[in-house]
């Protein structure tokens, strides 16, 4: 399998009016062509922000500090913005948890997709993009389209707007999805109907995916690979059935012990105690040695690099061997 | 309170105001002319509500600058002979007392019928807000011209010289309220069903306690950056009202009257009696106003620059 | 003390939404009629809930159970039925006599950021209700109070000079629950108590639910949409569909086999962590609005078993053998 996305060392800063805080401390991953990743964390673990670089989206304080996305070859965190407006949208699409946020609700549907194409593809004719519109709609199974066309984000339930969204992303054929928390806004019935929907697409139009979401169980479901993130980092990363199944890393362990679904009914569940820390008082060593059950005294002081645990999943945690 | 001032001085206001530089300059006007007004006993050359220092043989100096001018009277005198600079000065404090009055009594009226008909809602809200329409409707001026009017016949003009500035804090207070009324109804109607509010009701607390200790508090951004505006617009209805000859007589002059009073001068040459005090009155609502727009970016950075 | 603390029954909750007179006002076939426009949130809801139990209502979004979740707590008044406390009837009460019922019944919020009051110091927030419902107490005993709560929720009690600012979600949580324990209740309504929280923090609340509640004897009606958590925590559960129960059971039998075809499609939406292809039951189409009540059945739309008695008749609660209670006809006739 060919690469399709990696990313490598890449380091995110923020310049705040206190100093300058790292978002992302040196993430890398690399996802395949029609590979499907799982970037799993929780809320101000850097997942989203890596999301946006990658299509150079972050906004301002923010900038890509080191490090490369490289796309096909090309190292995205370098290209012109001119040229980052050719792939982004059209290339790589993106997904966002609000479908709102990408719908504009005084446009229809229709006009909406038109218009996205032909904002990449000026010479293509009315009739053309109105049949790729139409198109794209059946293949996220959006029932009688030619109507829904012509009417209005808020005519739509939430779930139908999110499928909306996704035939928004197919229209230009992109190689990669990026889907941050797509169906975090969603019930449970929507999610799965949505998450199904995503698979299939992905198999049948040969794209690459990255899920970038904070629940477990979602992207056991729907990934081959996963990178859990914490605090900034990467701290795990292998094949997703391997590291939920077996994770290595202290933190993996404990927020998939966490899950109501490990415990027995009415037992406590095993927490993980504290909190993860803001980007501004990230510990020295390993991020996570505050909360950890297997601290030492090397990992408040020395950063883990990622190196090779059971089942060949990589970690980032001195409990492990280094690999040469 | 030294961790109130901490807190101050990490806080995003603090932070943004050392970064504005009119922010700062306003403030430091704005607090030498509030200085100034209060202290005008002290600060002021002569009192002009004194008619032993007034000598009618002195009237129409022009400032020092000009080579008719004198030393005794810096900036001139007007045409009755009082020193221009103690005129304006006390002028300065009837403006602002008749300011800051009128705007303490829109906003209890306005806050209080915003609070609860904003809660509330239902007719009493229906009720307040049309009444905020019609009021709106009317021009203030024209109800306070009416009202002047129908007063000065009944108490004469001698007397109405002693009740004028409660008069006109009254008239402009009235005429104001459904600002208040409309932004606090706004804000309450947004607090009003976030979790918190519910959470007080859970423990039982009274309607009337819920608006007071627990909404109150979290419309108190928008009623600063409001006040500040407000108190410009009064100052300025002030002075429109007195240059219509409705508001303060002459000879317990405000910014307005005294601008009026000098107004019959400007073409026998005589500018400096109308132009200073109304370049008095420009940096004092500008230097108020600039406040406002400052502290209206801070608390609600949302809205556009107009 | 054990028996029945709450039982609600036949409880319907409509809120208008038709706005003013003028906006009533409609013209149709040469005449103005005034028409209201009403969202029919909780329909025809009975339960009943012990001390010292979990009862956990699930369902989608728009279901109606925050409504009967606030409607319980008097927050908003029932259209029709009853709510009783321990046999008294709380509501149609007004706000002197609700008052003893209030410190017996608290609730928590789901969202931590707008639970708390933003210009309130965590002391004030505790503080306050604790002062209200007990006048008689001197500052110490105040005092004694708030550190005891403070520690039992695993909050410092040095903490509460800070505003609510200064906290994570989860520490907000955490005195949120601690504001409403307060006051000594022995019910609390938790609605969507974790849903805003991250995995790990979601997990210390939880287990802070149930500690709470063996340690007060506490009895909670939760509201959830996170059916793990519920198949964790509860005692019973109550499956909501358009704002009527569907099913109610025990939780055990519940989750091992749902009997009504809406509880059936949910629990099979479950991601399973341990992954692989997704067998889950789809359902056709969409929930329909709670303005136009589908008649009959309001599943009826969706439902694979669907006939024609499903779509004239509402189905009523019935009990099966295991105990548990469906509102479908399919079950009762023994189709499904």
């Amino acid at each position: 399998m060919s690469k399709l996305l990696e990313v490598k060392d890449l380091v995110i800063k923020f310049a705040l009016r206190t100093g300058e805080v790292t978002a992302t401390n040196g993430v890398s991953f690399t996802l395949n062509k029609g590979e499907r990743l799982g970037l799993v964390g929780e809320s101000g673990a850097g997942k989203s922000v890596t999301g946006f670089s990658i299509i150079n989206l972050i906004s301002k304080p923010g900038y890509i500090a080191s490090g490369e996305v490289d796309f096909l070859g090309e190292n995205l965190a370098k290209v012109s913005d001119e040229r980052m407006r050719s792939i982004r949208g059209n290339r790589i699409s993106m997904i966002f948890q609000d479908p709102m946020m990408t719908l504009n609700p005084v446009l229809t549907i229709g006009t909406q997709m038109t218009e996205t194409l032909h904002q990449h593809n000026p010479n293509m004719s009315k009739e053309e993009a109105r049949n790729i519109a139409l198109d794209k709609l059946c293949k996220v199974y959006i029932p009688s389209p030619e109507k829904r066309l012509a009417q209005y984000p808020h005519e739509f339930s939430g779930g139908m707007r999110q499928r909306i969204i996704i035939a928004i992303a197919l229209l230009t054929g992109p190689e990669l999805i990026i889907a941050d928390e797509p169906t975090t806004a969603l019930d449970v019935t929507i999610q799965a109907e949505i998450m199904e929907l995503l698979m299939e697409l992905c198999e049948t139009e040969d794209m690459g995916l990255l899920l970038i979401t904070h629940d477990l169980a979602v992207v056991g479901q729907v990934t081959q690979n996963i990178a859990v993130m914490y605090a900034g980092s990467v701290v795990e990363k292998g094949l997703t059935a391997q590291v939920i199944a077996n994770p290595q890393h202290p933190y993996s362990q404990g927020l998939i012990a966490a899950l109501p679904q490990s415990s027995k009914h009415g037992e406590r569940l095993n927490q993980i105690p504290g909190m993860m820390p803001t980007l501004k008082d990230i510990p020295p060593g390993c991020a996570f040695n505050p909360r950890c059950s297997h601290v030492m005294d090397i990992c408040k002081t020395e950063t883990p690099c990622l190196r090779l645990g059971e089942n060949g999943n990589l970690v980032a945690c001195h409990l492990y061997p280094e690999s040469e | 309170m030294m961790k109130a001032l901490g807190n101050f001085k990490d806080s995003f206001l603090w932070y943004s105001f050392k970064r504005d530089k009119i922010a700062i300059i306003s403030l430091l006007v704005l607090v030498l002319l509030v200085l100034i007004a209060v202290f005008a006993p002290l600060v002021a050359p002569y009192n002009p509500y004194d008619p032993e220092t007034i000598d009618i043989m002195n009237s129409e100096i022009p400032p020092v600058w000009d080579e008719a001018g004198e030393g005794a009277f810096l900036l001139g005198t007007d045409s009755q002979g009082r020193d221009m600079l103690s005129t304006m000065i006390y002028g300065m404090r009837v403006s602002i007392i008749i300011g800051l009055g009128a705007v303490a009594l829109q906003a209890f009226l306005g806050v209080l019928i915003g609070l609860f008909a904003g809660y509330h809602g239902g007719r009493l809200d229906s009720f307040f807000m049309r009444a905020a329409d019609v009021q709106l409707s009317f021009s203030y001026l024209m109800v306070a011209i009416f009202m002047s009017a129908v007063l000065q016949a009944l108490v004469g003009v001698a007397r109405f010289g002693d009740i004028a500035v409660p008069f006109l804090i009254l008239v402009i207070g009235f005429s104001q309220w459904p600002q208040y009324a409309r932004t606090v109804r706004a804000s309450v109607l947004a607090e009003r069903n976030k979790e918190y509010v519910e959470a007080a009701r859970v423990a039982g607390f009274t309607s009337t306690r819920i608006i007071l200790k627990q909404i109150f508090p979290n419309t108190l951004s928008p009623i600063l950056v409001l006040s500040t505006i407000q108190v410009a617009n009064a100052v300025m209805s002030e002075a429109a009202l007195s240059f219509l000859g409705l508001g303060m007589p002459i000879d317990r002059p405000s910014l307005g009257s005294l601008i009026n009073s000098g107004f019959e001068f400007i073409f026998s040459g005589a500018w400096w009696i109308t132009a200073l005090p109304g370049l008095l009155l420009v940096i004092l609502v500008l230097s108020i106003n600039m406040l406002g727009d400052f502290l209206r970016d801070v608390f609600n950075p949302k809205l556009y620059k107009g | 003390m054990s028996g029945v603390l709450l039982s609600v029954k036949n409880l319907y909750k409509h809120f208008d939404i038709s706005g003013g007179m003028l906006d009533q006002i409609k013209f149709s076939r040469g005449k103005f009629h005034r028409k209201k426009t009403l969202v029919k949130a909780v329909n025809n809801i009975s339960f009943e809930l012990e001390a010292g139990e979990t009862f956990s209502v699930v369902g989608e979004s728009g279901c109606g159970k925050s409504t009967l979740g606030r409607t319980i707590m008097g927050l908003y008044p029932p259209n029709a039925g009853e709510i009783r406390y321990r046999g008294d009837r709380i509501d149609s009460l007004d706000h002197k006599q609700l008052l003893p019922y209030r410190k017996k019944m608290q609730m928590v919020f789901q969202d931590p950021y707008a639970s708390l009051n933003p210009r309130k110091t965590i002391q004030q927030a505790l503080e306050d209700p604790l002062r209200y419902h007990s006048p008689q107490l001197n500052n110490g005993e105040v005092k004694d109070r708030i550190d005891e709560v403070m520690l039992q929720v695993g909050s410092d009690p040095q903490w509460i000079s800070r505003m609510p600012h200064e906290f994570s979600g989860g520490q907000r949580q955490r005195i949120s629950i601690a504001r409403a324990l307060i006051i000594d209740p022995e019910f609390i309504v938790a609605d969507e108590p974790i849903s805003a929280l991250d995995v790990s923090i979601q997990a210390q609340i939880l287990n802070l639910m149930m500690d709470l509640q063996q340690q007060r004897n506490l009895a909670y009606l939760f509201i959830a949409h996170d059916l793990s958590v519920v198949e964790h925590l509860s005692d019973r559960v109550g499956v909501m569909y358009l704002g009527t129960m569907c099913e109610l059971s025990e939780t055990g039998i519940l989750f091992e086999q749902p009997r009504h075809p809406y509880t059936q499609a949910l629990m099979s939406a479950i991601p399973k962590l341990e992954g692989g292809a997704s067998s889950h039951t789809r359902l056709k189409g969409e929930v329909p609005t709670p303005i136009n009540l589908p008649r009959g059945c309001v599943f009826h739309g969706r439902c694979p078993y669907v006939n024609r008695r499903c779509i004239d008749e509402v189905p009523q609660l019935c009990t099966l053998d295991d105990g548990r209670q469906v509102a479908c006809h399919g079950v009762e006739e023994g189709r499904i």
